[in-house]
């Protein structure tokens, strides 16, 4: 198939070939076909085009610049390095980009309540912020283990006004944070819109999700060409979700010389319960909405997950990173715990730029494959949030080395 | 297809004049043999069918009572093989309608189409996939259901009426009007709703219909089986079963324990 049919994806049920759909219990169905509605008419009405506009420009930052890291580019020794600098955006990473959007659609839904389910604490980061900003009452689902290693995002969300409800189910991260979110969800439907935040669950999350953040790709497509007078030869960024990475490819996705990696979280390395890279070791399933890659054993549990990163520790991908894999169009590689650390110290070293331990993966990547690439091919790194959340955990395991 | 143990049951109770109790367990909690017992005891008890679950690591459907029952089950062994092993025995002493209710990633592992042949043919009658609405059952080939297994298909309160008809029609044995949203779990009040929607629900299918959600007392369940066809009770059982787990008499006071839900039903 074609990567021009592929930018048409989903189907009218939420399908990405075979993966996506909307696997959720009955008392959710009509608010996803709620949802789906009110985005159907958004999207063509001016005014919500407008207000998104003007918000993610002056409320958010946008444009961010697309930044040539010349050291790096140097000290590899290889392909130009640019990076799509997210992690200058309001709040610290691209997750605003979204929640934006959703909080603009809640509004037109006339609900009054939002929550959301956070890994790293930059989505109940950017959930709160808009809940403050439209003046929503917030509820955030954290697990206890993320709670603690992202303490400083846990303040933030409090300041903002937001309650983080600790989860002690399971492996206490993220996707126990999901299935408290959907809890809470089915109970208060009427009430509650749930800003979820990455490109997965049911539809239309995965493809709202994705038409949030093309923002991404459409500015670095525009700023690259504006730059260089040619498009890049390939494209990274890290995926847990898969949000951050859909955003920056799908605006390529029809330019066929464009390659395009997606990195996973390798942890500890590729083993059982060490690692969240699903590509690796993973199978098809159904979890949390969507029939997509994950994490289980053989009985169909899902199995525990391991990262540096609380964003990327997730045991599910987004379905539409399973269909560009099965067409092709995008490689998936890994990262491991070490390599991303490496990264985030190479980056905060040469170019001054603290990149969250998510994105470190993507800067991993790079650092990997650059070198054996010519000097005169592009490359561009999904720079998706800044590191000023992991410091305190980064210099803890960097100095106890 | 009024042939099923499922159906014959319902159509028992009617020429009685009689409302009908579904219990929920969840198999594997605390053990094999624990389960099996409780089982056969709640038939004793005059259960009419016997609701097993399969347990799942992510139940985001429930509550933390049926949550925590999950973790125990798996943690105790259970699997989809097993809780498959678990019906044989059962259905080799008892002709008691059996459910299987989960989620669909264990099933979806096992290989759906081997699922419904080996739960056929373990003794099981019907199946509820709490996160398998008829929609994706008909969009994704391999899920396509074949076999002997009466889907139940569950009618939510925010189900809007036009939706009604079509999933009763891809239903049968009965249909589970989930009687408020939230997860499962015991409620001290029950939704004032409930006698309105089953009846705008019988408008739109034939079917028996079974209420259950937040069911707890022989109040609630006279309450309930006074508008609906039968009653399910889970939470409180298995909250019972926790309690009780390591008592060498569990399943007799599990049987103690739900034989006031059952007559209230029955005599409502």
């Amino acid at each position: 198939m074609s990567a021009e049919t592929t930018a048409s994806l989903p189907d009218a049920h939420g399908h990405f070939g075979p993966y996506g759909g909307k696997f959720v219990p009955e008392t959710l169905f009509s608010a996803l076909e709620e949802l789906e509605r009110e985005y159907a008419s958004a999207r063509k009405d001016p005014g919500f085009r407008r207000e998104l506009s003007s918000l993610l420009a002056d409320f958010c930052g946008r444009a961010t610049p697309l930044y040539f890291a010349e050291r790096l580019t140097r000290h590899l020794g290889g392909a130009k390095i640019y990076l799509k600098r997210e992690d200058l955006l309001h709040t610290g990473a691209h997750k605003i980009n979204n929640a934006v959007g959703q909080a603009i659609l809640c509004q037109r839904m006339g609900k009054k309540r939002v929550i959301a389910e956070t890994g790293a604490g930059q989505h109940g980061v950017a959930t709160a912020t808009v809940a403050a900003r439209f003046g929503f009452e917030c509820v955030v689902y954290m697990g206890a283990v993320d709670m603690k290693r992202q303490a400083l995002n846990v303040a933030r969300m409090e300041f903002l006004g937001a309650k983080v409800v600790p989860v002690t189910a399971g492996q206490a991260t993220l996707k126990e944070a999901v299935n408290e979110a959907m809890r809470d969800w089915v109970t208060n439907v009427r009430s509650t819109h749930y800003i979820l935040g990455t490109a997965y669950g049911a539809h239309p999350y995965p493809m709202m999700v994705r038409d949030f953040h093309r923002v991404i790709g459409d500015e670095a497509r525009r700023q690259i060409l504006q730059r260089e007078e040619r498009l890049p030869d390939l494209l990274i960024a890290c995926v847990g979700g898969g949000s951050n990475a859909i955003g920056l490819f799908y605006p390529f996705l029809k330019d066929e010389n464009v390659k395009m990696t997606g990195v996973e979280a390798g942890g500890e390395g590729i083993s059982k319960g060490k690692h969240a890279a699903r590509f690796q070791g993973g199978r098809l399933g159904v979890l949390q909405g969507a029939k997509t890659w994950l994490l289980a054993d053989e009985d169909g549990q899902i199995e525990a997950t391991h990262s540096v990163s609380a964003g990327l520790d997730y045991a599910a991908v987004g379905p539409e990173h399973c269909y560009l894999r099965d067409l092709g169009r995008v490689q998936y590689d890994y990262a491991t715990d070490a390599q991303a650390l490496a990264a985030f110290r190479t980056l905060s070293e040469i170019e001054g730029i603290i990149p969250a331990l998510e994105s470190a993966h993507a800067v991993a990547q790079a650092i990997k494959v650059a070198p054996a690439m010519g000097s005169d091919e592009i490359i561009i790194v999904n720079l998706s949030g800044r590191g000023d959340k992991d410091v305190a955990q980064a210099a803890e395991m960097l100095l106890n080395k | 297809m009024n042939s099923t143990r499922i159906a014959r049951r319902f159509q028992d109770l009617a020429a009685k004049g009689q409302k009908g109790f579904v219990a929920y367990i969840t198999a594997g909690d605390p053990g094999f043999a624990e389960t099996l017992a409780i089982s056969h005891a709640l038939e004793a008890a005059g259960v009419d069918i016997l609701e097993l679950g399969i347990p799942f690591s992510d139940p985001l459907a429930d509550g933390p009572t049926i949550q925590a029952a999950s973790g125990r089950a798996l943690a105790a062994g259970m699997t989809v093989r097993r809780a498959l092993e678990l019906v044989r025995a059962f259905r080799d002493k008892s002709e008691l309608p059996l459910v299987l209710f989960t989620y669909l990633n264990p099933i979806y592992s096992y290989g759906f189409e081997k699922f419904l042949t080996d739960a056929t043919a373990a003794g099981a009658d019907g199946l509820l996939i709490l996160d398998l609405p008829p929609e994706e059952a008909g969009q994704n080939a391999e899920l396509v259901a074949a076999g002997g297994l009466d889907p139940i298909r569950l009618i939510a309160p925010t189900t809007p009426p036009s939706r009604m008809a079509t999933i009763s029609a891809t239903g049968r044995g009965f249909i589970y009007y989930v009687s408020r949203e939230g997860v499962t779990g015991e409620q001290t009040s029950l939704s004032d709703t409930i006698a309105a929607r089953v009846a705008e629900l019988r408008q739109h299918t034939a079917l028996p219909i079974a209420v259950g959600f937040g069911i707890s007392t022989p109040e609630q369940s006279a309450a309930v089986a006074h508008d609906a066809d039968a009653v399910v009770v889970g939470s409180a059982i298995v909250r019972r079963i926790a309690e009780n787990a390591t008592a060498p008499d569990l399943a007799q006071r599990i049987g103690d324990f739900v034989r006031p839900l059952v007559q209230a039903a029955h005599s409502a």
